[in-house]
């Protein structure tokens, strides 16, 4: 025993050292083990104190406005900071709708892409349209919206919504006048920027759909389209789904772009061709202006139903996918 | 019989084709707006593009000439005070997760860290416009820098997770077995392994978070709102962020900018993977 030691303590450069002394080495590591995991706990752990604080924060800041409101506060749709009245339903409505329209937009466009980016694309184009799509993900939103007013905005006016117009004016979505900023664009917009997630995490899905359905698939004689439906696409139904609840999440809370293309005015009319405003949008805009306490505490609420509306669709996103993960993972195990 | 079958197949073959054509429609769709948008950039901005754009205080307005620089060394400074918040929580909070700690306390963590991810940017600005603007009453480039920071965390802490699990087991048993300790192997052999991807996602969440807008646009905008400190001044000339500052000037000339800010770690992360 002795002689395997002497090489090992000479390799570490002690070679006088009494063996107590390599006992003493280890101890003080066992105390910087502890710290280190003490440590990296307490790093993880600011994760929970980030929702507590959030949540906390908002409630500490709207509370004023709760206790003067209460649930009028979501079903009235006066926004008058002058006459201290407040109301955020339309906010709420406008926030629904561009979303719903965004989701409308993206889901298809989205889910189609995915596709074709795992089971329908020759393989070399598949790497470069993947990346071409994170780069999407990567512009931020100002400047979309600023591409929004000044390019998509004329455009859409001059041709789409004329167009709308023209064939379905007598439908209450596409009556009045066309100003331009409106809740189609806004929705447009949202879809533009939510498709890149949308994009890949139903292509992390259908990745992980196991080899050995498509196999059956075309065993069975199947065409290419016939295994990505039946096999693939349906195979992965839940995911997809959560995927496209994550979007519902990033289309909620979008702010720069939307507030810039939307139109910002608190009001709930059918017509998608007239301007409307979202929870984000208010936020965005009128914070610094809150000349009130109530006023300030009114947007606090604002944003303390924002805060409420998207952690409760991230929660379900995230338990969707979750049971497609731990599925999957337990079919692979098998 | 056999023909009908044939047919069959033919139309089959169509369909299957045709699906594969509408695809390929949605994926060009997906990505004509980055192709727009850039398009866009380039004309609008290129031609302001210069050394004076980086080195030269903005000209007052109706004026020629001109930069950007107060607001690139804003929106530096705020990403180097994001990054001293995001980086060390999120880096080290993703080696608990990845390293240490039971699966149940694993997966709850992981699981606010997405919800988290996806909390719209603009509930930081208010959440931390209460935190810090109304109780310290201003000093708004330290509350921007936490609040991005803030974002970053979560953000962080998933991508780095994700790194240091791929990293194989063997390479931790071998440096144990040599008696290093865990948390030096952790450190040493595990981290370092991993850097590379580690890396990668603190240059893409920097890249998420400078073109972050939102949040700012609360807090930074409290300075010129009347909060004002002593060292106002000097900061609120340092302090109007990138994209902020883009937004007033129709002359094209900022647009470039916020796009470079933002593409260029990208691509330098993309060039790590």
């Amino acid at each position: 025993m002795e002689v395997a030691i002497a090489p090992a303590s000479k390799a570490f450069g002690a070679p006088g050292e009494p063996p107590s002394a390599r006992q003493a080495m280890a101890r003080p590591s066992r105390f910087g083990d502890k710290a280190f995991e003490w440590l990296t706990c307490a790093m993880a752990l600011t994760v929970v104190v980030l929702v507590i604080l959030t949540g906390w924060e908002l409630w500490h800041g709207s509370v004023g406005a709760i206790k003067k409101f209460g649930f009028h506060f979501l079903v009235t749709s006066t926004w008058d900071p002058v006459a201290d009245q407040f109301g955020a339903l339309p906010f709420i409505y406008g926030t629904l709708v561009s979303s719903l329209i965004a989701l409308l937009i993206a889901v298809p466009l989205g889910i189609a892409t995915a596709a074709y980016l795992t089971e329908l694309a020759p393989l070399w184009i598949r790497q470069p349209l993947v990346s071409l799509i994170e780069m999407l993900a990567a512009i931020p939103s100002v400047i979309l919206g600023l591409w929004g007013i000044f390019v998509m905005i004329p455009w859409l006016r001059d041709y789409p919504f004329a167009w709308l117009k023209r064939f379905f004016g007598w439908t209450p979505l596409f009556s009045g006048s066309i100003y331009g900023p409106c809740m189609l664009a806004g929705g447009i917009i949202i879809a533009v920027m939510i498709l890149p997630i949308i994009v890949s995490v139903s292509r992390e899905i259908l990745r992980s759909v196991p080899d050995l359905q498509r196999e059956a698939a075309y065993g069975l004689g199947a065409t290419r389209w016939e295994a990505t439906r039946i096999a693939v696409l349906s195979y992965a139904k839940k995911g997809l789904f959560g995927a496209v609840i994550l979007g519902l999440g990033r289309a909620l809370g979008e702010t720069m772009a939307v507030t810039m293309v939307i139109g910002n005015t608190p009001q709930i009319v059918a017509s998608l061709f007239q301007p409307g405003y979202t929870l984000a949008s208010v936020l965005a805009n009128e914070f610094t202006e809150a000349t009130t306490d109530i006023y300030l505490q009114a947007l606090f609420e604002i944003g303390l139903v924002l805060f409420g509306i998207t952690i409760l669709v991230n929660l379900l996103a995230q338990l969707l996918l979750r049971t497609i993960a731990t599925t999957s993972a337990t079919r692979a195990v098998q | 019989m056999h023909l009908e079958r044939a047919h069959n197949h033919t139309w089959r073959k169509i369909k299957s084709a045709l699906a594969s054509g509408i695809a390929f429609v949605s994926a060009v769709l997906v990505i004509t707006p980055l192709g727009l948008v850039f398009f866009y950039l380039v004309i609008n901005g290129a031609s302001s593009v210069n050394w004076d754009f980086f080195t030269k205080l903005p000209a007052p307005v109706g004026t020629v000439g001109g930069g950007m620089v107060n607001a690139i060394a804003g929106s530096l400074e705020l990403l180097a005070l994001a990054g001293a918040i995001g980086i060390p929580i999120g880096v080290l909070g993703g080696v608990y997760l990845a390293e240490y700690g039971s699966a149940r306390l694993n997966s709850v963590l992981r699981f606010l860290a997405d919800v988290l991810n996806g909390v719209p940017s603009i509930t930081w600005g208010v959440v931390v416009y209460g935190l810090v603007v109304l109780r310290f009453k201003g000093f708004s480039a330290y509350a921007g820098g936490l609040a991005l920071g803030l974002i970053m965390i979560p953000l962080i802490l998933r991508t780095t997770e994700e790194v240091v699990l791929l990293v194989p087991n063997g390479y931790r048993e071998a440096a144990l077995a040599l008696g290093v300790s865990r948390w030096k192997t952790i450190v040493h052999i595990v981290m370092k392994t991993a850097s590379k991807g580690i890396i990668t996602g603190i240059l893409l969440a920097l890249a998420r978070v400078g073109g972050e807008t939102a949040p700012l646009l609360s807090l930074l905008s409290a300075i010129v709102f009347g909060i004002t400190v002593s060292a106002s001044p000097s900061l609120r000339s340092h302090c109007r962020f990138l994209p902020m500052r883009s937004l007033p000037t129709t002359t094209g000339t900022a647009r470039l900018g916020p796009a470079r800010s933002c593409s260029s770690p990208e691509f330098s992360a993309l060039m790590c993977l």
